[in-house]
Formats: C-alpha cells, sequence, structure tokens
C-alpha cells in the first residue's frame, strides 16, 4: 500500500498535540513528552507544524541546526542527550531566527504536506506533533495529510481560566 | 533573482517564471483592487485613530490587553471606541467585554457593532456564531473575506479609537488587516509579549514582520511581569526573563518599551467574568502599569495626527 511504502511507514504511533488557544504549554507538553518516552526506551520523533511560531529548536538547544537532504527527503535533526529524538521544525529553515515566516494558508498547506511525507523519520515507537494554536490552515492539512496513517489520537492542552 | 516570498513581487516578478513556488506566491500577495480600496476608505473614513494589537505568541494577553485599551480609552465619555476582534478561530473578545451571547443586528447602513457602552462598541467572529463552542475551521482565504466584511460591512460611524485584536502569528489575518487598513491610516502597533525568551523569539518575528509591511511600531508590553504576593508582598518572577526580557529586546531592535505589567490573579477572574479589570481593581499595580501604558499610546496618537495636520 501507499502507506507502506513511504517515510512514515516505520512510524508506529502518531500524536497531536492541539489547544485552539495559544500559550498554554503545547510545545513544552510535546518536548516534555517526547523526552519522557525517550528516558524510557522508546523512539521518538517531533514534527513541529508552527511554522510561525516554531518553539522545539530553542527548548531542545537545537535553534542553530540546520537539515540536509537525502535520497528519501529531508534527514530530521537529532536531538536530546543521546541525539536520540528525531525533530523537524520550519526553524531548521530560516536563513536568521528573527525572520518572520510570513505566508498565506496555500503556502503553509504545502510546507505542511512536505513536513508530513518528506522527512526520513526511519523507525519509531512515537511521532509527536506539534500544532500551533487554532484551527485553521496547519490543523487541516496536518490532520489531511496524515489521514492515510494510523493517527493514535490528539492530546489536548488547556490552563484552567 | 527571488524577490523574496514575502515581498509584494512574489510570485508576479520575472525572476519568478518558472519557478515552482510561483503560484503559491502569486496566490498570496493579492491586496484590495482600487474599487475595494475605495470601498473600504469611504466606510472607514471617520475613524481618527487605528491601533494594531499583535504579538506572534500566543496566550501573552493580546485580547486582555486590547479589552482594556478600549475600556481605558472609552472612559472619556466623549471619546467614541470601537473594538474589533480578528481572531477568527478563538476570538476571546465576546467573553472579555461581558457580552458573550450577543448578537449581529444588520441595519439600513450594515452591521451593528455590539455595544458595551454607548461610546464602546464591538465586533467578532464570536458573535456570528450559533454556540460559543462552534469550531470555526477556515482555510486563509475565508478567514480573509469575514475580516474583509468586517470593515467594509459594520457601520462603526464616528470613531476616535479602531482597536484591532490579533490572533498569534504572522500569517492570513495580519497580512489582510494590514492590507486593508492599507487604504485607511494605521497610527501603529502594539506588541504584547511576556517576559520568557520562548516569548520573545516570537514576538522579535512580529516586530520583523511588522518593518517588512512599513506598520509603524508603537511600542512594547511586557505582561506577566513579575508577581507580587498579597500577602507576605514578596516578589517572585514567575516566567523568569532569562534573556534580559522585553527591555533588553526593545533595547536592542531600537523599539520602546511601553510598560511591564505585573501578574495578577485579578486579571484573569474579571476577564473570564466580563469585566474591566481596571473597575474592578483600581488599586492593583497592574492597573496603574495598564493607565500609564495606556495613556503613552494616546500620547502617541495625538502627536503622530499633529504632525499628520501639520504635513498637510
Amino acid at each position: 500500500t501507499l502507506a507502506e511504502r513511504t517515510n512514515l511507514a516505520g512510524v508506529r504511533h502518531i500524536l497531536l498535540v492541539l489547544s485552539g488557544k495559544g500559550g498554554v504549554g503545547k510545545s513544552t507538553i510535546s518536548t516534555e513528552l517526547a523526552l519522557a518516552l525517550c528516558n524510557a526506551g522508546k523512539r521518538v520523533g517531533i514534527l513541529d507544524v508552527d511554522l510561525c511560531g516554531p518553539s522545539i529548536p530553542r527548548m531542545l538547544r537545537v535553534q542553530d541546526s540546520a537539515v540536509h537532504q537525502c535520497d528519501s527527503g529531508w534527514v530530521p535533526v537529532f536531538v536530546g542527550q543521546d541525539k536520540a529524538i528525531a525533530l523537524m521544525s520550519i526553524g531548521f529553515l530560516l536563513e536568521r531566527p528573527d525572520d518572520a515566516v510570513v505566508w498565506r494558508g496555500p503556502k503553509k498547506n504545502a510546507l505542511i504536506k512536505q513536513f508530513v511525507t518528506d522527512v526520513a523519520w526511519g523507525d519509531l515507537d512515537f511521532l509527536i506533533v506539534d500544532t500551533p494554536p487554532g484551527t485553521s490552515d496547519e490543523h487541516i492539512s496536518t490532520v489531511e495529510a496524515l489521514r492515510p496513517y494510523q493517527l493514535l489520537g490528539a492530546i489536548l492542552v488547556t490552563t484552567p481560566q | 533573482e527571488c524577490p523574496g516570498t514575502g515581498s509584494a513581487q512574489a510570485g508576479r516578478a520575472a525572476a519568478c517564471q518558472g519557478c515552482p513556488n510561483q503560484g503559491l506566491c502569486a496566490a498570496g500577495t493579492a491586496g484590495p483592487d482600487p474599487a475595494e480600496a475605495a470601498e473600504l476608505r469611504a466606510r472607514l473614513r471617520a475613524v481618527r485613530h487605528t491601533v494594531l494589537v499583535l504579538s506572534g505568541k500566543g496566550g501573552v494577553g493580546k485580547s486582555t490587553f486590547s479589552a482594556l485599551l478600549a475600556h481605558g480609552l472609552a472612559a472619556d465619555e466623549t471619546k467614541q471606541v470601537a473594538l474589533l476582534d480578528i481572531d477568527i478561530c478563538g476570538p476571546s473578545i465576546p467573553k472579555m467585554m461581558g457580552l458573550e451571547g450577543e448578537q449581529v443586528h444588520q441595519s439600513g447602513s450594515g452591521w451593528s457593532p455590539v455595544y458595551v457602552e454607548e461610546n464602546l462598541g464591538v465586533m467578532s467572529v464570536g458573535f456570528l456564531l450559533s454556540s460559543p463552542d462552534d469550531a470555526v475551521i477556515w482555510r486563509g482565504p475565508k478567514k480573509n473575506g469575514l475580516i474583509k466584511q468586517f470593515l467594509r460591512d459594520v457601520d462603526w460611524g464616528e470613531v476616535d479609537y479602531l482597536i484591532v485584536d490579533t490572533p498569534p502569528g504572522t500569517s492570513d489575518e495580519h497580512l489582510s488587516i494590514v492590507q486593508y487598513l492599507s487604504a485607511i491610516h494605521i497610527d501603529g502597533a502594539v506588541i504584547v509579549t511576556t517576559p520568557q525568551e520562548v516569548s520573545l523569539q516570537d514576538v522579535r518575528k512580529e516586530i520583523n514582520f511588522c518593518r517588512k509591511v512599513k506598520l509603524p511600531i508603537i511600542g512594547v508590553v511586557e505582561n506577566m511581569s513579575g508577581f507580587v504576593c498579597p500577602k507576605c508582598k514578596n516578589e517572585s518572577q514567575i516566567f523568569p526573563p532569562t534573556t534580559g526580557g522585553a527591555e533588553k529586546m526593545c533595547q536592542n531592535l531600537n523599539v520602546s518599551l511601553l510598560g511591564k505589567v505585573p501578574l495578577d490573579p485579578q486579571i484573569g477572574k474579571s476577564c473570564d467574568r466580563g469585566q474591566s479589570f481596571l473597575a474592578e481593581a483600581p488599586e492593583s499595580p497592574a492597573t496603574l502599569s495598564y493607565r500609564n501604558i495606556i495613556q503613552r499610546i494616546q500620547e502617541y496618537c495625538e502627536q503622530h495626527h499633529f504632525q499628520e495636520e501639520k504635513i498637510m
């Protein structure tokens, strides 16, 4: 099947971290969850689809990294103490960290599709997908691109108010 | 030579022919056509000052600040204030202004804003939903369409201050509002942040966005800046400014720091209850900060207007 021959073929579980509201700790939770799963011996990847405000690279201290291409697509950046967590974020594609990604929906959708299908994730137990606030282009495109695969489910993050 | 994906020439320059991204770049850059621009100019002719409240980062207090700015300016009963909420996916303004459940009415002259006070009118997608939990799952073009309607079809009347609350990010909503409002004049943007680097890194992008689209920056507001315990009076940095906070960022980027607002649990409570925090907690240090910031914004706008008139 198509799913079997793709870059996500070796990924066992895909988790979405969502909110709706900004600033409640989605990226923080995504990062801590990845680190905890990694500590428990699992193979983990993080896909950061927040194109306007990518927070994950800084949280894992790789904000100055760059990505490379291989035959099957982009090679993720390996982070964490044992370089065991695979990470992809638009943060790695920016020339300067303060560059604003001022894109309208169609352009964001194109990159998200690429992030989902063109990153050589290899074999992972968990792929955690961190999202921006809202229910718009990034969310629709991510869910659509992930539809052929086994989505474990979504974790929703909030604060009390 | 690529003109840059964010430039006005994106997708349309000679160098764009044959670029695989050409279609996407060209799709994103349409601003209002001249007829539309004329329509918007006519509708917004009686708006004296426009302030955009931006961040880049979510959850830092844009809507809270927009609501309090509106209340603060409307305290002067001779001023007419309009608050426009263009956060289509997560509209917070109706709840913060105590207007949940209100609906928009149509009249001969267009959509009527929902009035909190006689001199304070509000518009938000929140008023168009049949239930507050309805998700607005729209792609960019549809969001842009509604924003245009908010500007073209709402009968704002004579307005001294139009405050526009935005969602986090630098995307459709932000590009559209700047493009549509280019038909009139935007005094500037107030950028909201919190002290930690994870916020500042998004806010620096927002500052660059403003510079890219030539939007003047009135200044930066640092929310959640310290907490003073009401019992023991000890001060804690709940969100430590590990890289110098907004103060350092403003120095580095040569923008004005309008003020720092400490955390006060009453702020969140007032927002949840739809009350003005300034009225509910007039003695709070946060209220004092907010009032100073509001005054600085007012002075900026008045001074700007004076300079414009001088030029004309």
